[in-house]
């Protein structure tokens, strides 16, 4: 039978079930959305500081730098903290999982051991939800993209930069950064992103793949699309300090020879990142939940017990 | 360390690079594009956008139950509600179709579009409910069919490798046809009402309003919906499962003043000060289906279709799917075992 064809209120044939997504719009702005972000890198290349630029908050509002000393007695931390976010009525409620420590050690054998159980973890904790009794209030706390910090100063990526994605890349989706860009030259950067793609590919690590605009997506979005898979791994620079240039207040950092500017697409792919994240969360969610939680639960279930 | 924000101009020659910033768009169709300069804004009401556009691509299942007595007009009611031969109508009894015996249960789905949103659409009837002369228990299979839908829906949940849209074939609306006697509600349609409300989102309308007066209207629905209260019988939308005071206000209106719906269906056309409308016609007059004066069928379409639909379906999904699922976790100790199915070995469907 030939589907019903109608097309606006208007029409002498209009139902109505047209409205059904701004239905759908309404629950979802009352429900809000919970997204879980975690961070991996070494110390010092501006994690956190990224992670405040790109939500404009402060996640670390008390923080205490330890010295050398103290970072040889650590191990691999997980601090995870969650702040709300509005923005015209839409609520998100971002859980952000630092991993201080990692890569500070001497020794890094042992590094991501505890970040795997943590993701474990989450998923564990899901699977037993969601197979229990009252399932009204299951929270996801699962993590849904890690941003693995590369750091700018070397040739393309370290041993442990190589195990780690490795390790992890059937777990969460990996989205490979090139943290401090403002230490490389615009060429400088093209060479070293190169050089990451192909040593991605030569130890058959699986980052997280944007998805191609669909083709019944306007021209911008295609195009804006196409840049933004151009471009990774993002090379990013992050500040919350406010600089005035040239009559106008940018984020930035101040330097003798200039301002960097956070949010210029000339300076560094910021503005790409936060805008891959955002219009990619859901995405990000639904690969969690489609392919990596799906692989773990599976795995889990063979093996036996619930 | 960094030096301070800076008070007062800066001759920095990278200043000169910063493009034109745009226009803040006031309703964001789109996500904003990459080379927008905006001090404050993350975007993040974009995401409602792509899960709008997500909803129109996917499409979505509707499954509406119409139960009532042969000849309350039921087929023709839905056909209206979804302007579409959705439902068959069983033109009276000719030798061909006889009263069914028991109860039967016929599922037929189809696929309608409008606007970009493509519904499938599944009219699941229940010829012979009520039409026996002894009606004892003939609930059941209808019980018994929802309690179906929800047994396959878990089946498919519990699979170790389960599918990743499962395919939803639960009741999400059951419209019950009331008799518009002008009295009261008959037995059976308490003892229906009594035992399926508990599992399915029951609907009551009153069909063929056209018999009453608009006196008569109101008087018996005050009268049915007092009924309903005093058997303890919560229809949809349920008063516990409001989930904010706006719910709340707008549903207690329908609930106190609008329902049950006293409807008229039609699939024929007649011209009304030359507007072409759904109709009955009679020696004394046109009766306009939508036309709110003459009977609610608009109300019951819009509040179905136009605005709670979605809440059908989760109110479905979160409260009545959940009851059955605890029960079946609790009784006969666990749930059903979980095989590992592959495509092609998956039992087929109804």
């Amino acid at each position: 039978q030939q589907p019903a064809q109608f097309t606006s209120p208007e029409t002498p044939g209009y139902v109505g079930f047209a409205n059904l997504p701004n239905q759908v719009h309404r629950k979802s702005v009352k429900k809000g959305f919970e997204f879980t972000l975690m961070v991996v890198g070494e110390s010092g290349l501006g994690k956190s500081t990224l992670i405040n630029s790109l939500f404009l908050t402060d996640l670390y509002p008390e923080r205490i730098i330890p010295g050398a000393a103290e970072k040889i007695e650590r191990t691999v931390q997980i601090e995870a903290s969650t702040v709300e976010i509005e923005e015209r009525g839409v609520k998100l409620r971002l859980t952000v999982v630092d991993t201080p420590g990692y890569g500070d050690a001497i020794n890094c054998l042992d590094c991501f051991k505890t970040i795997i159980s943590y993701i474990d973890e989450q998923f564990e904790r899901y699977l037993h939800d969601e197979s229990g009794l009252n399932r009204r209030h299951i929270i996801d706390n699962r993590v849904h993209c890690c941003f693995y910090f590369i750091s700018p100063f070397g040739h393309g990526l370290k041993p442990l930069d190589v195990e780690f994605m490795k390790a992890i890349h059937n777990k969460v989706n990996i989205v490979p950064v090139i943290a401090k860009a403002d230490t490389l030259s615009l060429k400088e950067r093209e060479r070293l992103k190169k050089r990451i793609l192909d040593e991605i590919e030569e130890h058959g690590i699986k980052i997280y793949h944007l998805p191609d605009a669909e083709s019944d997506e306007d021209e911008d979005f295609k195009e804006q699309t196409r840049l933004l898979k151009a471009s990774i791994p993002f090379c990013v620079v992050g500040s919350n300090q406010l600089i005035e240039a040239k009559g106008k207040k940018v984020r930035g950092r101040l330097y003798p020879w200039g301002v960097v500017e956070v949010e210029n697409p000339e300076h560094n792919d910021f503005l790409k990142l936060r805008t891959m994240l955002i219009t990619h969360m859901q995405d990000l969610q639904e690969v969690t939940q489609d392919l990596h939680y799906e692989n773990f639960r599976s795995e889990r279930l063979k093996r036996g017990g619930r | 360390p960094h030096a301070g924000p800076v008070e007062g101009k800066n001759e920095a020659a990278m200043s000169e690079l910063v493009p034109e910033p745009r226009q803040k768009p006031a309703v964001p169709m789109k996500p904003m594009g990459i080379n927008t300069n905006l001090l404050g804004y993350i975007g993040i009401d974009t995401i409602i956008e792509q899960m709008r556009k997500k909803t129109m691509k996917t499409g979505f299942d509707f499954n509406i139950m119409v139960v009532g007595q042969s000849g309350l007009g039921k087929s023709t009611l839905v056909n209206t509600l979804f302007k579409s031969q959705v439902s068959r109508k069983s033109s009276g009894w000719n030798r061909e179709e006889k009263i069914p015996k028991t109860v039967e249960i016929k599922a037929i789905g189809h696929v309608i579009e409008e606007g970009g949103v493509k519904m499938k659409l599944t009219v699941i009837d229940t010829p012979g409910f009520g039409d026996q002369i002894n009606n004892e228990n003939c609930w059941e299979p209808i019980e018994k069919y929802i309690n179906e839908q929800y047994e396959k829906f878990l089946k498919e949940e519990v699979n170790i490798a389960r599918k990743k849209r499962i395919p939803d074939t639960r009741v999400h609306c059951c419209l019950y046809f009331i008799s518009p006697t002008g009295h009261s509600l008959r037995p059976l349609d308490l003892e229906f009402m009594k035992h399926l409300s508990k599992v399915v989102n029951i609907i009551p309308v009153i069909a063929k309003a056209d018999t009453m007066t608009l006196e008569e209207k109101i008087e018996f629905k005050q009268r049915v919906r007092k009924e309903l209260e005093v058997n303890g019988i919560e229809f949809y939308p349920q008063k516990e499962f409001d989930e904010d005071l706006e719910d709340k206000t707008e549903n207690d209106k329908i609930r106190q003043e609008s329902m049950p719906f006293a409807v008229v269906g039609s699939d024929k056309e007649y011209q009304v000060n030359g507007k072409r409308v759904l109709g009955r016609k009679t020696p004394w007059g046109i009766i306009e289906v939508e036309n709110l004066t003459h009977c609610e069928f608009a109300l019951l379409r819009d509040f179905v279709i136009r605005t709670h639909l979605q809440d059908l379906k989760e109110v479905t999904h979160n409260i009545h799917y959940e009851t059955y699922r605890a029960k079946r976790l609790n009784d006969n100790g666990g749930l059903p075992p979980m095989t590992v199915e592959t495509e092609e070995n998956h039992e087929s469907n109804l």
